[in-house]
């Protein structure tokens, strides 16, 4: 699965050749309104190739012969184009079916009592049932965790080696059949009956077996099925005109079965319509590139509409943890003093915070990271009761916490709390950063600024979504003040501060009131319900089961800024059908004027005036106009497997874009492709 | 082309265009049921018809109950139109004694004037009575102007609303459109119409001697009344000489004005505009004109104002209008360059202040090359059908530019409410296409284009093609088809394809040249209009319904704004496109071979 298959892989080659021979069965061609059009011609210009040869035929059996076959091959074109789609994601499949080893478990009658266990095929696992895992171990399937910890190796499924802590209760719960306790040991309760599990479901989605066409595929299909039956109407209605023609005028012969049929198949929109389902299978395999399952093409489909993207603040705009920034002292103190003294009520301190604020002294002081024992220190820990933390040196008692908890400290050793450092505080705070006071005994020595850091690049992202009309919307626990500077800082939109899983759902209720699709990732059970309500919701894999139940996209990788890359596949496969429609459309006008003076040659030898591309003989025309049709499937299948590419231009230079390259290339290449067809028949003598 | 030709042109699309929005607006207001002078003065008779017929206004419909009111409405008009057609002999205003129209005559024309197409199979001044003129075709001609309008009205109300599953009231719809909108503005027309010598009267027929006898050969019919053809299929001539003229008279100027406004076309002589009575002199001609292209151009702005957005309006109206001088400059440049078999015998085909040149064959010398091309691309890009010259005698492309603005669905300017309509169906489908291409479910207006919208739009725009080319086809295949040709051959051809495309499109020119008032013709015409006007009217409306349920998605940066250049060129593109996809392998056996023929020589 990590790895990427190049477009024709050698590999996938055969089978999807295999396959697409099969797929000529009606049953499967019916599916396909256009192509089965396409099938019935082939049928039909065979059968007209048995009647010339064997005596009274309409036209040249070599000419019929050569049109039925490349109509054969237009079929099975687009045949190959579905199978080597689906085998591309038949691979993918195939790696985590490989998760899917049938393994032992250890099936314990009471989660209390771990010394009595019963081993038991993990396959025969029911909704329920208990099992320990061990050291060693591969969990058994889908679960929770119910009691213990243990770190856990995931990279089967996510392809990050760094192993996870899958503990009972929170947000960490959850576990994956196929994937391998490392280290201690946890009991748990199987949350999927068999065939059931998250992987089975991720394998029969990418296997296609169970693809729906999605609604806007329907939408075009509608749309392709209209075409294709008033071409088939004015193909038809040829004959009797052709047949009046000769009549009337005495001259020729009328149209040929052989030249109908192949006019209409080159007028049909084949080069969508074989493509199409190709198009749809390939949008859920680059979400697999991605490391993200898709539950379903819908999901995908809609993540080409999303208009609100509601994002987590942490891990997603900001990383993870607050630095240390700024040192700002107290009247009175010098800001070396300060960074001093924070710099060593910070050393024991191991969170990011805390050595933060050492990295920061050495940077703006030089002060060198000093040794506690041998300052012989005393470490005070942070306490929940105290909120504080810092170092007992000698006398000296060093103390930084949040401004309250200092200014308890600081009052209950009888000094009175400066007023200017309260407003420094404020004035912090207002700024989107966290304040942390610094005290030596009663004395306040001054703030430290702990910020948020933005993660780089991400204004410049939501600028592009900006572009692309999409509106992002910052999630955050912090303070309103706090989230206004973040999210000014960030470029976002809109944010939700002191944001509640409540407060979540009505926001995303209240845009979609307003007719607009929102788009959210989520990891903790509080999440579900708005995870639910949201049209794409990407569940983190390091999330709770019912997170990921609750969403209908999960993300490997668990990276939360993923979203844009799903919105952006999501339009891909939207614009990837739009413009081989229009690709296929406007090449339509050059196939007229291949073939229609050539079907008419005999009755009206003056239409050989829109003989524009001078090709050789009516018969070269009509093939070459068919070849050139049966080609430019395969020649498109590359495009149609990884997409046109999304770029956000805003969506007139976006349209006016691919109109240009699809629209008017679309009209000028068939000319083209088609003389330079006529020309290599000419070498070959085939006609 | 002449700088006349030019500046004909300019001068109707000027004034068409300093109109679009003061009637767009009154239309605007008169279906919202705004508080205006009009509507007041109107009020008590308007609530009087509701009261007589038990009309609750303020009740709103959903598309289904409103399609089978409109159905039912214009079923029952065809039905009486018929009836009195029959009668007519026993019924006052007639005359001349004009005994009843045979059955399949009167089937088609009852049809022909309830769908707003107004083909006529017959010779008006010698079938029809003044009763069946005033109190049947002409009562049709309004209310199947007012019902493509109202068709129009909930399309654009499907459009402008959310969240609703109403439409409107089809009673009061079509009452307030005939009240406030034909009935005033063809009243004032029709005047105008007189002022130029338009006739008004209920005189028997006058008749003249003339000073020169006139000889002329026609095709002879059988006893049967169906033409006459020889064993290869050519029809049979005779030779007929007369020196005395009969001038039909009667109540022509107040039909004459809603057979323009209403885009009914219908003439009240065979002659169409092209009879002296009907259309006198340049002012009447150009206010015919006018007339025809005034509502159906004004809707766009209509349309932008109800959806809150004028430029939705004007871009649509853009959009036609680049279409519509296209199409002109195609007939007129092919009719100004003439027939060189005319110049290889000698004869100067140029332009000067003597003389129009080109091909002056089937035009009225007083109108010229400019008028006479300018209202044949008009009365056919819109539904009227109305002609002040003989399409026939167009040389063969100049003859196609009428028939290939009928074969892009009657959306350059189009019918009465229909043009709108039409268009906007149009729109929903470029907009599909090219809302995929940038990457998001397409939406117009802020309403998402799904698989309903794309079924019913599909039907809406597939079902004219269908027919017409289905119809034609069907009768080159057969005898009583064949027969009705004039000109066996390529322009023959086209004749039969002319008469199928304007039936389809419920626009009534007719090519000449084709024996229509024949049991076959009459019938097949009669279908393929009825099928032409109200299937795609079911859909439209469908379509209307399910759009109005929507909700209304926010616009975006993301959204494809659908007034702005880009939109135009994308509409011309898929109107264009869609027509030429079509008919092009049906036009290269007509007009084009005729034309490379014609110049190969």
């Amino acid at each position: 699965m990590r790895r990427k298959l190049s477009m024709f892989d050698r590999a996938l080659l055969g089978p999807a050749i295999l396959d697409s021979l099969r797929k000529l069965d009606p049953r499967v061609q019916w599916r396909n309104p256009v192509m089965f059009v396409v099938y019935l011609g082939s049928i039909l210009t065979s059968g007209l190739w048995v009647q010339a040869l064997v005596g009274h035929g309409e036209a040249p059996a070599w000419f019929i012969f050569n049109i039925a076959i490349w109509l054969w091959f237009t079929v099975l074109f687009a045949n190959f184009a579905e199978a080597l789609a689906e085998g591309r994601s038949k691979a993918q499949a195939a790696s985590l079916r490989g998760l899917k080893q049938t393994v032992e478990a250890k099936r314990l009658a009471d989660a209390a009592d771990r010394s009595r266990v019963t081993p038991v095929r993990a396959d025969r696992l029911r909704k329920g049932e208990i099992v320990l895992v061990e050291a060693g171990d591969y969990i058994p399937g889908d679960g929770e965790v119910i009691e213990g910890a243990a770190s856990v190796d995931e990279s089967a499924i996510t392809g990050e080696s760094a192993p996870v802590i899958r503990e009972s209760g929170g947000d960490f719960s959850s576990v994956t059949g196929g994937t391998r306790v490392l280290s201690d040991w946890i009991v748990v309760r199987i949350t999927a009956n068999p065939g059931e599990t998250f992987i089975d479901r991720m394998i029969a989605m990418v296997e296609s077996a169970k693809r729906q066409k999605t609604p806007n595929e329907i939408a075009l299909t509608i749309l392709l099925v209209a075409l294709t039956l008033v071409f088939v109407f004015a193909t038809a209605t040829l004959l009797p005109y052709s047949l009046y023609s000769v009549a009337v005028t005495g001259l020729g012969t009328p149209i040929t079965i052989t030249a109908l049929i192949a006019l209409l198949v080159c007028l049909i929109p084949t080069t969508i319509g074989g493509l199409l389902s190709a198009i749809g299978v390939a949008g859920m395999s680059r979400m697999m590139q991605a490391n993200v399952i898709a539950m379903s093409g819908r999901a995908v489909e809609a993540a080409g509409d999303v208009d609100v993207l509601l994002l987590d603040k942490t891990g997603t705009i900001t990383l993870g943890n607050r630095q240390a920034a700024a040192l700002i002292p107290a009247a009175g103190v010098r800001e070396e003093e300060l960074a001093d003294a924070a710099q060593l009520a910070s050393l024991a301190d191991e969170t990011p915070e805390g050595r933060s604020i050492v990295v920061l002294a050495k940077q703006r002081f030089k002060l060198r990271e000093r040794d506690l024992t041998s300052l012989h220190g005393t470490f005070v820990p942070f306490s929940a009761h105290t909120r504080m933390s810092g170092v007992d040196i000698g006398a000296r008692q060093l103390r930084k916490g949040a401004a309250d908890a200092i200014q308890k400290h600081v009052e209950s050793l009888g000094q009175v709390f400066p007023k200017a450092v309260l407003s420094t505080v404020q004035e912090v705070a207002r700024r989107g950063s966290t304040p942390l006071l610094v005290s030596d005994g009663p004395r306040v020595l001054g703030v430290i600024e702990l910020k948020d850091i933005v993660k780089g690049g991400i204004k410049e992202r939501f600028g592009e979504l900006r572009r692309m009309g999409i509106k992002t919307v910052m999630i955050t626990g912090d303070n309103p003040l706090t989230a206004a500077a973040i999210a000014a800082e960030a470029g976002v939109d809109d944010f939700l501060a002191e944001a509640t899983p409540e407060a979540k759902l009505k926001l995303i209720r209240s845009h979609q009131a307003e007719g607009r699709m929102v788009a959210m990732t989520g990891d903790g059970t509080n999440d579900a319900p708005a995870l639910a309500q949201a049209d794409v919701a990407v569940a983190m894999n390091t999330g709770t089961q019912a997170a990921k139940e609750a969403g209908n996209m999960v993300d490997l990788d668990s990276n939360p800024t993923k979203l844009i890359e799903v919105v952006e596949t999501g339009k891909q496969m939207l614009m990837t059908r739009g413009s081989l429609t229009t690709f296929s459309i406007a090449n339509d006008i050059a196939k007229y004027f291949a073939i229609i003076p050539a079907a008419f040659a005999t009755t009206y030898p003056q239409l050989n005036a829109l003989n524009i591309m001078h090709l050789a003989s009516p018969f070269s025309a009509i093939l070459s106009a068919v070849i050139f049709n049966a080609l430019v499937i395969i020649a498109l299948i590359p495009l149609a497997l990884k997409g046109v590419r999304y770029r956000p231009l805003g969506a007139v230079t976006l349209l006016r874009r691919n109109l240009l390259v699809y629209g008017l290339g679309g009209i000028l290449v068939p000319f083209a492709g088609i003389k330079l067809i006529d020309m290599c028949l000419q070498l070959v003598h085939l006609v | 082309m002449t700088g006349e030709s030019w500046g004909l042109l300019a001068l109707l699309l000027g004034v068409t265009l300093l109109c679009v929005k003061p009637l767009g607006l009154y239309m605007a207001q008169v279906m919202e049921g705004a508080p205006i002078w009009p509507l007041r003065v109107g009020g008590g008779l308007e609530r009087l018809i509701y009261r007589l017929c038990g009309i609750d206004p303020g009740e709103e419909m959903g598309w289904k109950r409103y399609a089978i009111a409109l159905l039912a409405f214009n079923a029952l008009g065809a039905v009486l139109l018929y009836a009195l057609q029959r009668l007519q002999y026993f019924l006052p205003l007639n005359p001349q004694h004009l005994s009843a129209p045979s059955p399949d005559s009167a089937f088609n024309t009852a049809i022909s004037f309830a769908t707003n197409t107004n083909w006529q199979s017959y010779t008006p001044e010698t079938t029809m009575s003044y009763l069946s003129q005033m109190a049947g075709l002409a009562v049709q001609n309004f209310l199947s102007a007012a019902t493509g309008i109202v068709v129009a009205i909930a399309l654009i109300r499907g459009l402008a609303r959310h969240t609703v599953k109403v439409i409107g009231n089809f009673w009061a719809d079509i009452t307030r459109v005939t009240l406030y909108v034909l009935l005033p503005i063809a009243f004032v027309l029709a005047l105008a119409l007189v002022s130029q010598g338009v006739i008004q009267n209920f005189s028997a027929y006058k008749s003249a001697t003339m000073v020169e006898p006139v000889t002329y050969r026609e095709q002879a019919t059988n006893a049967a009344g169906d033409p006459e053809v020889d064993r290869t299929g050519k029809p049979v001539m005779r030779t007929v000489t007369t020196r005395t003229q009969i001038l039909p008279m009667g109540p022509v100027a107040s039909q004459e004005a809603i057979k323009e406004f209403g885009t009914n076309g219908g003439g009240f002589f065979n002659a169409n505009s092209a009879h002296p009575y009907e259309n006198p002199t340049a002012i009447s001609d150009l206010l015919e004109m006018l007339a025809i292209i005034l509502i159906p151009a004004s809707l766009t702005y209509t349309f932008g104002r109800l959806v809150g957005d004028p430029r939705q309006g004007w871009a649509v109206l853009a959009a036609m209008t680049i279409l519509f001088v296209l199409l002109y400059s195609l007939a007129n440049y092919n009719e100004q360059v003439g027939n060189p078999r005319i110049a290889a015998l000698g004869v100067s085909e140029a332009a000067t202040a003597l003389q129009p040149g080109g091909n002056m064959e089937g035009k009225e010398a007083r109108f010229g090359i400019a008028a006479s091309t300018l209202f044949a691309t008009l009365t056919t890009a819109t539904s009227c059908g109305a002609v002040n010259s003989m399409h026939d005698s167009f040389t063969p492309l100049g003859g196609m530019a009428p028939l290939f603005d009928m074969m892009l669905g009657e959306v350059v300017f189009g019918g009465v409410g229909t043009g709108l309509y039409s268009m906007l169906i149009f729109a929903i489908i470029g907009v599909f296409i090219a809302g995929l291409m940038i990457g998001r479910t397409p939406e117009y207006l802020g309403k998402k284009i799904e698989s309903f919208e794309m079924k019913m739009s599909a039907i809406a725009i597939l079902v004219m093609p269908f027919i017409v080319l289905l119809g034609a086809a069907v009768a080159v295949s057969v005898k009583a088809g064949q027969a009705g040709v004039a000109n066996p051959g390529a322009h023959g051809f086209s004749e039969i394809l002319y008469a199928f495309t304007s039936a389809g499109n419920n626009n009534g020119s007719a090519f000449a040249g084709l024996s229509a008032d024949t049991p076959f013709f009459n019938i097949a015409l009669g279908i393929v209009m009825w099928i032409g006007r109200y299937w795609p009217i079911v859909a439209v409306l469908a379509v209307a319904g399910s759009l109005a349920a929507k909700r209304r998605i926010p616009v975006t940066e993301g959204t494809m704004p659908t007034h702005g250049p880009t939109f135009i060129i994308l509409l011309i593109g898929t109107v264009l496109l869609v027509g030429a996809l079509t008919f092009v392998p049906a036009l290269a056996l007509g007009p084009i071979v005729e034309h490379l023929m014609l110049w190969s020589h």
